[in-house]
């Protein structure tokens, strides 16, 4: 089977390749998250001014930053297709695993990219501490597996519909509660200086969750991406 | 090699029902012209055949000799050529065929995908993104991505459409190479196209 694993574990990156190619040549999604990150940041950090943030703060507006960035951008992955048509060629071409795999690891790449870009800006503007280096890049690169892996699939049922935008929100935020709320906790506990231990119950939360929506996940794709 | 079946295939959308009872038994070596009307629904048959619709009543079997094999078996020996089917215009013709080809799980090189470019007569213009190209030069990319993938099932939707004469000898060339190793339903009403059928389905009658 190793052989047969190869091949598939090729196609798939064959798509995240073909994905970020085009994304470098059209920076269709990654303008949109980072805009609106920078902006939100930026407005969040004047209008404090002088005053200062609690870590309870700090740590839920990093969150809805994320959160809304990947409203405004990961759902394009497969709207874009359908608006191009370039979606029936990617049906004849690869199974359907394969394509929500290598859309699932496109997202997931392109919030680990928004991520590093502010981060350092959460800690210029708003002075976040991270007194736990390694608690807190756990928790967001968890939270952020978790959340490309629900919107993923979110923004593939959405891009048969017709009010796209509206539904997105919609479907994504009660299915994303979880995921916030452990990754809030989580980044208050590293913000406030807690020990790695005292963050596992959100680590395991953000790891379940992301397992559970990628399971899932795999198995409606097929009936979402054949109609 | 593969053939195509087709038993009491109806499709509506809503309550319009756009055809209904399909018969169709289709082996490789063989033709089947698709035509009717606009609106008859000759493509929605086509993209039912191909797995991206599906219908609202009856079977599709794919044969393989005496017997049959699934549609997961049969999925990727199976292409389709129409004007709904678009390219990835940020990706030159080059990076679109290889992409697909890697994604269907064929092994071919750069240097063999240029010469299928070459022979649709896309030659030194394989390095230039497809959101350059005309609506003409697509459709021959289509072809040139169908002798990448060597189906088996070819179901053609109005293969001629915005092409030149020298494209129309091209696709001409192509089906009459192809067609002893290919099952081949092509739907169209140009006349210069259905003298390749054997035989037809008559839509919207």
């Amino acid at each position: 089977m190793p052989t047969s694993l190869s091949l598939w574990a090729s196609r798939v990156l064959a798509l995240l390749g073909k994905e970020i190619k085009t994304e470098l040549r059209t920076r269709y999604a990654f303008n949109s998250l980072l805009m609106f990150s920078v902006v939100t940041l930026t407005a969040v950090s004047f209008s404090v001014g002088q005053f200062a943030l609690s870590v309870q703060v700090k740590a839920a507006l990093y969150w809805l930053i994320l959160f809304f960035a990947s409203m405004a951008g990961l759902a394009q992955v497969f709207i874009k297709e359908e608006e191009a048509k370039t979606s029936y060629l990617l049906k004849l071409a690869g199974p359907a695993s394969i394509i929500y795999l290598g859309k699932f690891l496109y997202n997931w790449v392109l919030l680990l990219v928004l991520q590093v870009i502010i981060i350092p800006l959460f800690v210029i503007f708003l002075d976040l501490e991270l007194s736990n280096l390694a608690l807190f890049l756990t928790v967001s690169v968890l939270g952020s597996l978790a959340l490309s892996a629900a919107t993923t699939i979110i923004g593939a049922i959405v891009s048969k519909a017709n009010v796209k935008g509206a539904l997105f929100a919609v479907l994504s935020f009660p299915l994303l509660i979880p995921v916030l709320v452990a990754g809030i906790e989580g980044t208050q506990l590293a913000t406030g200086g807690a020990r790695f231990s005292e963050g596992w119950g959100q680590l395991r939360l953000l790891v379940s969750f992301s397992v559970v929506m990628l399971t899932v996940s795999l198995i409606l794709f097929e009936f979402v991406w054949s109609e | 090699m593969l053939g195509l079946k087709l038993e009491g295939i109806s499709k509506s959308f809503g309550s319009r029902r756009v055809f209904s009872d399909i018969n169709l038994e289709l082996k490789a070596g063989q033709c089947c012209g698709v035509i009717g009307p606009n609106g008859s629904g000759k493509s929605t048959l086509l993209k039912i055949a191909a797995g991206l619709l599906s219908p609202s009543t009856g079977k599709i079997t794919f044969l393989a000799g005496e017997g049959e094999v699934s549609r997961e078996t049969a999925r990727f020996s199976i292409f389709w050529i129409a004007p709904d089917l678009e390219f990835y215009g940020e990706l030159t013709a080059l990076e679109n065929l290889s992409f697909f080809a890697r994604i269907r799980g064929i092994k071919k090189d750069n240097s063999e995908i240029v010469q299928q470019i070459q022979r649709v007569g896309l030659g030194k213009r394989e390095n230039d993104q497809v959101g350059s190209y005309s609506t003409g030069m697509r459709q021959r990319l289509k072809f040139a991505l169908a002798l990448v993938c060597q189906p088996q099932i070819l179901l053609l939707d109005e293969p001629g459409s915005n092409l030149d004469r020298e494209g129309v000898d091209l696709v001409e060339q192509f089906i009459q190479k192809s067609r002893p190793n290919l099952a081949i339903c092509l739907a169209t009403n140009n006349p210069l196209e259905t003298k390749y059928a054997d035989f037809f389905i008559t839509l919207g009658q």
